[in-house]
Formats: structure tokens, C-alpha cells, sequence
């Protein structure tokens, strides 16, 4: 089987470019609790990171 | 059902629903990848030892991480404060150093598919039965009550209907366990862990910040709520309502060594690891992160408290009955804190720690029916093509039976409650059984047996007898317990006693397996694993020192 790190890196990856192009879109959408960030912002950017480092993991296996 | 008001209704737009839909998606196709390994009925149900290490421990922990935990441990981080981490850090961190650095050889090594298959091969067929019938009726319900609780929570919650919340959910369970069997299940829960920790640990950063950190919360609270230990000398000091025996020698020992070195839900995961080596890490490297959870689960619900103490406009959601439902804490939670967006991952985080929990019964389940009930006793020595398609049978009908459960739970709310009752000590007198076969080469089969049987009567007398919380206490009113959870850990604690006595005083009477049968099953008539070639990062010793030396200051610093 394929090594599990790639898809895994790749479904993070998108649901973070799904969320970060949320928060951009729409920077008012905002909680009930407001922290006063965007939340989106910072969640979809730790979910890219993430996704990111296990692609990375990865090919670096394969090399 | 219950009767329960929907405090706080989330609304989910597009973006919720695309993560979600993503997230389905993936699942199924991770379900497909695996599918070109299936040729053989022991792919299928075991993986047949070809798992990295790193994906067998975290699907060690994530098989555990159903939705009832999620649920469960954020609701008692708002009902009982951080003595919630006893569950964590006494219930399960020790057992699991326990399991791979002492028990693991002998599963391993053992070459049996599955925790009954060990009784068989160390004890004889009756005790095998015996265990393979209990696990088998005991993950159906433990499927269909975590289904039933999560279905009920999404209609309060999201206004999502019962029936289709609980089929959807269940339906892609279905197709990849059904495609993949235990590899696909295995892979989604590393997955699926990296998604529980991803979505709610934004929760509980936001959920702290908000009150105060973990100093705002101290100072906002009864000093009961933020002590783990201070206040565990009397059980009428502490929100849990249990003593320090009770506490220790039940959790800690016989319920925590119970589910996590005997419960095959656990250790199938450990046992699809691709070597020894990796086998006795598994429960080890998942010591890591399983001891850093609470601060994820059980701390959102002890903000929620601080919160609303301070009037944040965050206040506990209530019964219909009144009193608070400390249930729904974790959604109300996310629906405050959370915008879509980040709702969508954190509502997918629930559903995936759902799927793991489910997917997790469903392949121990299949295994065990389809090798210690149907191989065993309905039709032994078929051709393995006829083994597989019966795993695949049962595959189907483990979830058919978990829906219908279910169902069952939503009329006879009283018979689960009861059902929970019993399912909390059936593992407790196993572990002596095990205990006595693989450290004590005279424990008989007999013996084992008449011990098992005794130990699990014992706890069901136990439980007839005593009363806590108005529970119990059927047959005669001998003791009350402070509170049910209290009675919980004594049960345990009698249960494993019993068997244990029965079980050597049976033994020393009747006739013992020769050395040569007991060969790779029990300490002193087995190679044991040499070590000395890996490294230290590599080795049980070493790793556990590690973990406990860890797990020490944890408890020091949340004293």
C-alpha cells in the first residue's frame, strides 16, 4: 500500500486551502465568543502547515 | 427518548458541509487504496502483521476515541473538574506501558488472530467461548449505544433527523471496513486521530483564553475542580464521589489493566503491527499522545464552567428535567466559539471520532465471530475463500446489528443504562485470568474457566446487591456506595478478586498444560525478544521509563 502520509498530507493540505480562502472571503464570519482573530484564518493555516509537513514527510522517505 | 431541550441550535452553511463531504470522501478512497490488498480472509480480519508502527499507534489510541469519549470526557471535565484525568493518566497510560512492555511478547508471539484465540492456544476451547461470546455481545451494543448517542446529539444540535444522521454514518463505515476491512480501518484512524486533535484542540485554546487561562479557571472555581489528587482522600470531599482504594486499585488497576491488556478492540491494533518489536511499541509511542488528550477533551469542559461563572454568555445547557446536560457541553461549546468554517472541521472531528469508535468495534467484531465462533464451532476446515466471504457477512450484519441497537436504544432507555452497567465489568476479571496464564505456567484450563466464569457472576452479585444513585441493588439492598462510580470501580475490583482466587485455587487441583504446549504462551517457557541491537528510542524499557517519568510530573503539576 501506498505510504499513508501522502493522501493524508493532501486531504489536510485542501481542507486548509478550503478554510484559509473562507476566512479571506469572508473575514466577518465570526463566533458568538469572538476572540477577536479570525479564528478561520489561523485554523486553516495550521491544517495547510500540517498537510504540508506530512508531504513533505513523505518524499522524503521516497528519496 | 430523554427528554432534552436544544439549548444553543448550530446552523451549518456550504463550507461546513464541502469539509464534511471532503472528509467522506476521503475516508471511502483511503477504504479503495486498501482494497488491492485483500486476497486472503487473514487480510482481511488481521492485516496479517504488515502495519508501520507509527499507524498501528495511533490507531491503538483512535480505535478508542469514539464519540461517547469525546463526549463523555469533555461532559465529566464540566461535572467532575480535572479529576477527569484519572481516567487518562491512572486508567489507561500505565496499563498500556504494562501491555507492550510485558504482554505484548506473548500476544505477538503467540501467532493467535485474535485475544479469544490466546485463551484457546494457552487455556482450551470453553474459556475461549466463553470470552469470544461476551466481547462479541458486548461490541455490538457498546456500537449501536455510541450510534445512538450520537444521533441523538446531532438532532438537538444540528437539527439533523435521527434516522439519517445514524444511517449515513453507518453506511460509510460500512463501505470501507466492507473494501479495506481492518487495513482500511486501521489507516482512516490515524486520520481520523489527527482530525480529533486538529478540531477540537482549537476549542480548547479558545475556550481557556477566554477564561483567564488555566489561572482564570483556578481562581474562578471551587479548588475541588482544579485538584487531581488533593481532594481524593475522602469520597465525600471529592465530586466523584470515590475513595482512594477504590480510585487506585479499581481505575487504576483493574479497569484500567482490563479494557487495555485484554480487550481486543485495543490490542488487534498492536497485534497488526509488522514486527515484535513494533507490536510492543505501539501501546508505548500511544502512551505519548494519550497522555496529553485530556488537555484536549476534558479541558474544554472544565472552561466551560469558569465561563459561566463569569457571565461570558456562555452558560451549561439544561434538561427538560432541570439540572445541567453536560452531554451537549462539548457542541455548545463549538457553536459559540467556533465561525463555519471551523465549525464544519470541528463537527467533522465528532463524526470522525464517531467512525473510528464504530469502525473499531465493527473489525474486532468480524474477527471474532468469524474465527472464535463461526471457525471454532459452526464449520471448521473450509477453504479460506469461504472464511473471507463469511468475514465480510459479518462485516455487514455488525453494522445492521449496531443500527439496530441503536433503535433499541431509543425505546428501552433503561435495559442500555443497565446494559452499560454490566459491560463496565466484564473485562475486569479477565485481566486475572490473563495475569495468572501468562506469568504462572501452572493456571490450569480449568482453572481459567471456572475463574472467568466465577469473577463475571461475582460482579454481576456485586451489582444486584449494592445500591448507588438509586441504581442496583435488584436482588437485596447489602451496601450503598457513594456514588455510582464508586460502585463501578468496587464491582471491578470484586469481580477481578474472585477470579482470581477461584482461578488458583482450580488450578493447583487439576492438571496443568505440559511446558511444551505452553511454548511462546507464558513467561519461563519462552524466548523472549532480544532488544539489545535497536536503539534506545526504540526499546520498551527505555520508553517506558520515559512515559512514566512524564506521566509523574503531570499528576505533580495538576496535584
Amino acid at each position: 500500500m501506498d505510504d499513508l502520509r501522502r493522501p493524508t498530507g493532501l486531504f489536510f493540505s485542501l481542507l486548509g486551502v478550503v478554510v484559509l480562502v473562507y476566512a479571506m472571503i469572508r473575514p466577518a464570519s465570526r463566533a458568538a465568543l469572538d476572540p477577536g482573530v479570525n479564528v478561520n484564518l489561523w485554523v486553516g493555516l495550521t491544517l495547510l502547515v500540517f498537510g504540508l509537513c506530512l508531504l513533505w514527510l513523505s518524499r522524503r522517505a521516497k528519496s | 427518548m430523554p427528554a432534552r431541550i436544544a439549548t444553543l441550535r448550530v446552523t451549518l452553511t456550504p463550507v461546513d458541509y464541502l469539509i464534511l463531504a471532503l472528509y467522506f470522501a476521503f475516508v471511502l478512497g483511503i477504504g479503495w487504496m486498501a482494497k488491492r490488498r485483500i486476497a486472503t480472509s487473514e487480510d482481511f480480519l488481521t492485516s496479517r502483521h504488515s502495519v508501520p508502527v507509527w499507524i498501528t499507534s495511533l490507531a491503538f489510541i483512535a480505535a478508542n476515541l469514539g464519540a461517547q469519549e469525546m463526549i463523555g470526557m469533555c461532559a465529566s471535565g464540566a461535572k467532575y473538574g480535572i479529576m477527569t484525568v484519572h481516567f487518562y493518566w491512572l486508567g489507561a497510560v500505565p496499563a498500556m506501558v504494562f501491555v507492550g512492555v510485558f504482554m505484548m511478547p506473548f500476544y505477538y508471539g503467540s501467532r493467535a488472530r485474535s485475544v479469544p484465540e490466546y485463551l484457546k492456544l494457552r487455556f482450551d476451547e470453553k474459556t475461549r467461548g466463553l470470552n469470544a461470546l461476551t466481547f462479541a455481545v458486548m461490541t455490538i451494543f457498546s456500537s449501536g449505544i455510541s450510534m445512538y448517542a450520537l444521533g441523538l446529539l446531532f438532532e438537538l444540535v444540528l437539527g439533523w433527523s435521527f434516522t439519517q444522521s445514524v444511517l449515513l454514518s453507518a453506511v460509510i463505515v460500512l463501505i470501507y471496513t466492507l473494501l479495506g476491512g481492518l487495513t482500511s480501518a486501521i489507516y482512516n484512524e490515524v486520520v481520523q486521530f489527527f482530525l480529533i486533535v486538529l478540531g477540537f484542540a482549537p476549542l480548547s485554546i479558545l475556550a481557556l483564553s477566554k477564561a483567564g487561562g488555566w489561572q482564570g479557571i483556578s481562581s474562578r472555581l471551587q479548588p475541588v475542580m482544579t485538584h487531581a489528587w488533593r481532594y481524593a482522600g475522602h469520597a465525600s470531599e471529592n465530586p466523584m464521589g470515590v475513595a482512594p482504594l477504590g480510585l487506585i486499585a479499581g481505575l487504576g488497576f483493574v479497569l484500567s489493566f482490563g479494557y487495555w491488556c485484554t480487550n481486543f478492540l485495543v490490542v488487534q491494533r498492536a497485534m497488526a503491527a509488522d514486527s515484535m518489536h513494533g507490536a510492543r511499541q505501539t501501546p508505548l509511542f500511544a502512551a505519548f499522545p494519550k497522555m496529553f488528550m485530556p488537555f484536549v477533551v476534558i479541558l474544554p469542559g472544565i472552561a466551560a464552567l469558569a465561563l459561566m461563572s463569569m457571565k461570558s454568555g456562555y452558560t451549561l445547557p439544561l434538561k427538560a428535567s432541570g439540572g445541567y446536560d453536560y452531554d451537549q457541553v462539548l457542541t455548545t461549546l463549538m457553536a459559540k466559539f467556533y465561525p463555519s468554517g471551523t465549525l464544519g472541521v470541528g463537527l467533522t472531528a465528532l463524526m470522525a471520532s464517531f467512525m473510528s469508535g464504530m469502525a473499531g468495534n465493527v473489525t474486532a467484531f468480524n474477527t471474532v465471530f468469524t474465527y472464535d465462533l463461526y471457525q471454532s464451532y459452526m464449520r471448521p476446515n473450509a477453504p479460506d475463500r469461504h472464511y473471507l466471504t463469511v468475514g465480510r457477512i459479518t462485516t455487514v450484519a455488525g453494522v445492521v446489528l449496531s443500527v439496530g441497537t441503536a433503535y433499541l436504544a431509543t425505546y428501552f432507555n433503561n435495559i442500555m443504562d443497565f446494559l452499560q452497567l454490566v459491560f463496565a465489568f466484564v473485562n475486569a476479571p479477565l485481566f486475572a485470568t490473563f495475569l495468572l496464564g501468562m506469568f504462572w505456567k501452572r493456571t490450569s484450563a480449568d482453572g481459567a474457566f471456572w475463574g472467568l466464569l466465577s469473577g463475571l457472576i461475582a460482579g454481576a452479585a456485586t451489582l444486584s446487591l449494592t445500591v448507588a444513585e438509586n441504581k442496583g441493588g435488584w436482588i437485596a439492598h447489602v451496601h450503598q456506595f457513594p456514588s455510582q462510580m464508586a460502585q463501578n470501580f468496587w464491582i471491578a475490583i470484586i469481580s477481578w478478586t474472585v477470579c482470581l482466587i477461584v482461578t488458583l485455587l482450580v488450578s493447583l487441583v487439576t492438571k496443568p498444560k505440559t511446558e511444551s504446549e505452553l511454548h511462546n504462551l507464558v513467561y519461563g517457557v519462552t524466548d523472549l525478544p532480544r532488544e539489545e541491537g535497536a536503539p534506545w528510542y526504540k526499546r520498551p524499557a527505555p520508553l517506558a521509563w520515559i512515559v512514566i517519568v512524564l506521566l509523574v510530573i503531570l499528576n505533580l503539576i495538576f496535584w
